[in-house]
């Protein structure tokens, strides 16, 4: 008798998906008490958000975008049978990961350093739309950060999988799964770019 | 068992999807550097949404996948833009 392991990937997959909606809700809630701060505060948004660096917010942009093209390659890899490949991708993408989270922690020290964070006197000081700005301007991109971290830690134990033959061509759906995260926290990010950096 | 369509996109499809997403990237820092007031807001985010476009049909599969997540997807994105409008018109007509 040959034991049979059920599995259904459609049922995974909306799965992942249902619960990526709920992640949309989320950070849609903080859009929505972005627009309406932006829209109370207009002056102190312009002012706040021409203090961001649009060059490491660039960089940053660039670097997801590139992180989510190797790990949607993975996947090609993994079903053409090029595990090496697969694992090398994977690889790249964890390493842009943590050089986001390098640039975050400079960007972040540098805005501590001018004692610029919530509660901060100084930041008191300036006005409740700098208070506002900066305190969605920390929780959204520390929140986005924290599915960075989840994200890696994700990959991470998708790779252990990948090189123990858990997950192979025929049987690869969890990669997809971790792979539609890494994108999704690269579409809010697509979105907190502009709205933080660019529109000022 | 018929878990998996198969369907194997190539290399190329995403460098190309990257380029372009570059490209759509530097080309909103290049317009929002230039002050066109609330132009500059509504190119921004034109830009921003074309290149959610291109990450979910393309790296997060939805253009090769059961249309029943596209469907979601549209359905989502909507409440979210539908409440914002919503909290806007209350905003600006109070």
């Amino acid at each position: 008798m040959t034991a049979e392991i059920h599995r259904d990937d459609l049922a995974s997959k909306t799965g992942m998906w249902l619960f990526l909606f709920t992640e949309m809700l989320l950070f849609g809630g903080l859009f929505v008490v972005y627009t309406v701060y932006r829209y109370r505060n207009p002056q102190a948004f312009h002012l706040a958000a021409e203090e961001l660096s649009v060059f490491i917010g660039t960089i940053n942009t660039i670097i997801l975008l590139v992180s989510s093209t190797t790990i949607a390659m993975s996947i090609t890899a993994i079903q053409k049978k090029n595990k090496k490949l697969a694992l090398m991708l994977i690889g790249i993408t964890i390493l842009l990961g943590l050089a986001f989270l390098a640039n975050k922690y400079f960007e972040w020290g540098s805005h501590i350093r001018e004692h610029i964070y919530p509660g901060s006197p100084v930041l008191t000081l300036r006005g409740h739309g700098d208070v506002l700005f900066y305190g969605l301007y920390f929780f959204m991109t520390g929140l986005h950060a924290l599915h960075i971290i989840i994200g890696l830690v994700f990959i991470g134990f998708i790779a252990s999988k990948i090189m123990r033959n858990k997950i192979d061509s025929g049987n690869y759906v969890l990669l997809e799964n971790s792979g539609l995260y890494w994108h999704l926290v690269d579409l809010i990010w697509i979105f907190l770019f502009p709205l933080f950096y660019l529109i000022t | 068992m018929e878990n998996e369509t198969n369907h194997i996109i190539p290399y190329r499809t995403y460098l190309y999807v990257l380029a372009g997403l570059i490209v759509a990237t530097l080309t909103s820092v290049a317009v929002t550097q230039i002050s066109l007031g609330t132009l500059t807001v509504a190119i921004a985010l034109f830009i921003a949404a074309l290149k959610s476009s291109f990450v979910l049909r393309i790296f997060m599969h939805l253009k090769y996948e059961n249309r029943m997540f596209s469907a979601a997807v549209i359905a989502v994105t909507m409440l979210i833009a539908v409440v914002i409008i919503i909290t806007l018109l209350d905003y600006l007509f109070r």
